[in-house]
């Protein structure tokens, strides 16, 4: 039976999901920035259409911004987060077998799903469209590499609605859409390989589709050569099913400015464990270690370089923040050194186990212990039921000087009480006129 | 021993003067922490093959968990169908709107709660309070149905 492999991306889903609660956003020019509101990471059709690529720094951008009525908004990671699951969950019901690819991109295995998969393909894209607002585009393919391509074709070309499906086309159809995209395009090319194939004179998909398979594993290896077999139809990259439970949980985010001081990195370091441990909590597991790192800009050659980490390991595993804190800190304080302007710190959980495989030790202090996890459950609800960040170690500080710079958050509208999206019931007279 | 009582007064416990004479004090509060701990006993509970789930009120009012999106209502305008200022919407976008449902819409850009009614002249959005008059939906109108208010969540304590 012919392999058929979905590949479902969700069109410039940031900026999809700040449009789904700003509808009169439609239409408009917006983009999406980075932490610290450094560059363009998601952006509308419109802004596409300006020549505006991802990756641009929004200083460059502020005066065409000016003109054209962009709007920006920092990237809210709370709500996307919630956005992609609610996406995620509902195509899992489409296919037994789904690989959660990227925040915005999931393949689905159709192989055996009776009746016509383009047709299939639309009502995927319709039920994501009316139940989570996100819109999105399909390719369906024999392989993972050119299921890829057929999504990038059913996004630049109209005509197929959203939905490309390469099973469905005969070989010269196909081959001549391959003939139209620049082999740079292919999952996995990067750019050092394009400018070699370049060189061998293979610039488009076509051409490394047909490529001599030997000569290809002998220029590049086997990888390159495995690529090239999946453009052929010959599906060699299963799809990789549900992930194993984490390894590891990392929080870290650059400072909103650079920070030169012991007690401000420490009150960074304090908020970063704290999210890492209310995840740890969330996943009911217990971590065995804690590594901490901070870095200077090195992006600032002028000044002076610093970066180090360490690892902390714990006397026994835990998902207790004040513990977790204290190991933090103490690892912090030895690598600290003055003189240097720090821009990033992090933390990074390791040795996760659930909760339930905790190794116990004869000599544990369960009291102590109960009364720690019932302190850490009661935060947890705090803050899930009046919003996170209510209650918090004091060592975090309440000025966050350190905090990202987010000028142009949105709201959390699907996470936070207090910040959800606001529908109107105004009373309008007969003449139009609004009062209340 | 002597001394150490001594040292303690005569109130010290047993347990003080073992702690205080033990080579390792926080193994030793360890280990009693460890003995203290109570042993189930007793008569099982006659409920105990009976128990069931609480009920939830999540589970109850959210029938499409990834389709429900909770809103907050601004203004009094739909009054008239117990929606009042204030309230908790819960929007479901996979319910189809029919005739009657009351909808969270989107006109010229903005949210808008209404009443969806098909008439015989068409589409209208109704508001619930005299005040108002329909909103005729026409063709050329920016206009969507966002989704469908399935419940409306009012508080009565202050």
């Amino acid at each position: 039976m012919q392999r058929a492999i979905a590949l479902v991306d969700c069109n410039n889903f940031y900026v999809s999901c700040e449009r789904l609660f700003q509808p009169k956003l439609e239409g408009k020019p917006v983009v999406v920035l980075s932490n610290n509101d450094g560059c363009v990471v998601s952006c509308s059709r419109e802004i596409k259409e300006l020549g505006i690529k991802i990756g641009t720094p929004w200083f460059q951008l502020r005066d065409i911004a000016r003109q054209y009525g962009i709007v920006s908004f920092s990237s809210n990671y709370t709500l996307y987060a919630d956005l992609s699951n609610r996406v995620m969950s509902l195509l899992s019901q489409f296919s037994p077998d789904q690989e959660v690819y990227s925040i915005d991109e999931s393949f689905l295995d159709l192989t055996g799903i009776p009746g016509r998969h383009g047709d299939y393909g639309q009502q995927i894209r319709v039920t994501i469209r009316r139940c989570v607002g996100i819109p999105v585009c399909i390719g369906i393919a024999p392989s993972k590499t050119l299921a890829k391509l057929a999504n990038h074709i059913a996004k630049k070309q109209t005509m197929y609605r959203g939905v490309c499906n390469f099973n469905a086309m005969v070989a010269a159809e196909l081959d001549s859409l391959l003939s139209g995209i620049e082999v740079g395009e292919v999952w996995g090319i990067g750019r050092r390989i394009t400018s070699r194939l370049k060189m061998m004179g293979i610039h488009t998909v076509l051409d490394l589709k047909r490529a001599p398979a030997k000569r290809i594993r002998a220029e590049f290896g086997v990888v390159t050569e495995r690529t090239a077999a999946e453009l052929n139809g010959e599906c060699c990259l299963e799809l990789e099913g549900v992930t194993s439970p984490r390894q590891q949980i990392i929080c870290s985010r650059s400072f909103g400015s650079l920070l030169s001081s012991l007690s401000d990195l420490e009150q960074a370091v304090i908020a970063y464990v704290s999210r890492a441990a209310e995840k740890l909590r969330s996943e009911r597991s217990v971590a065995g270690g804690i590594q901490v790192y901070i870095r200077t800009n090195p992006h600032r050659e002028r000044d002076p370089q610093y970066r180090q980490s360490i690892l902390m390991a714990l006397s026994s595993p835990t998902d207790n923040t004040r513990l977790l804190c204290h190991a933090a800190l103490t690892g912090l304080r030895q690598i600290y050194r003055t003189g240097f302007s720090y821009q990033k710190a992090g933390v990074m959980l390791t040795e996760i186990l659930p909760a339930s495989a905790r190794p116990r030790s004869l000599f544990d202090d369960i009291d102590a212990q109960q009364r720690s996890a019932s302190l850490m459950s009661t935060l947890d609800r705090i803050n899930r039921r009046m919003g996170s960040g209510t209650m918090q170690l004091l060592g975090e500080g309440l000025r966050k000087d350190w905090a990202m710079k987010r000028g142009s958050l949105s709201q959390r509208c699907t996470t936070e009480w207090g910040e959800l999206p606001s529908v109107q019931a105004l009373v309008e007279c007969r003449n139009g006129k609004r009062h209340e | 021993m002597q001394q150490i009582q001594s040292g303690c007064g005569r109130r010290a416990t047993p347990s003080v003067l073992l702690s205080l004479t033990h080579p390792n004090k926080e193994l030793f509060l360890r280990q009693r922490a460890l003995l203290r701990k109570a042993v189930p006993a007793g008569f099982p509970s006659p409920a105990d093959d009976y128990v069931q789930q609480r009920l939830s009120l999540d589970e109850h009012l959210v029938q499409h968990k990834e389709s429900t999106f909770f809103m907050r209502v601004s203004g009094d305008s739909m009054r008239g169908l117990g929606i009042f200022d204030g309230d908790l919407l819960v929007v479901d976008r996979s319910v189809r709107a029919t005739h009657g449902c009351v909808v969270v819409a989107v006109v010229d850009g903005e949210f808008t709660v209404k009443q969806l009614l098909h008439t015989p002249e068409g589409k209208v959005l109704r508001a619930a309070h005299p005040d108002y008059s329909d909103i005729p939906i026409m063709p050329e109108q920016d206009f969507e149905i966002w989704g469908v208010v399935t419940w409306n969540v009012h508080k009565h304590t202050p």
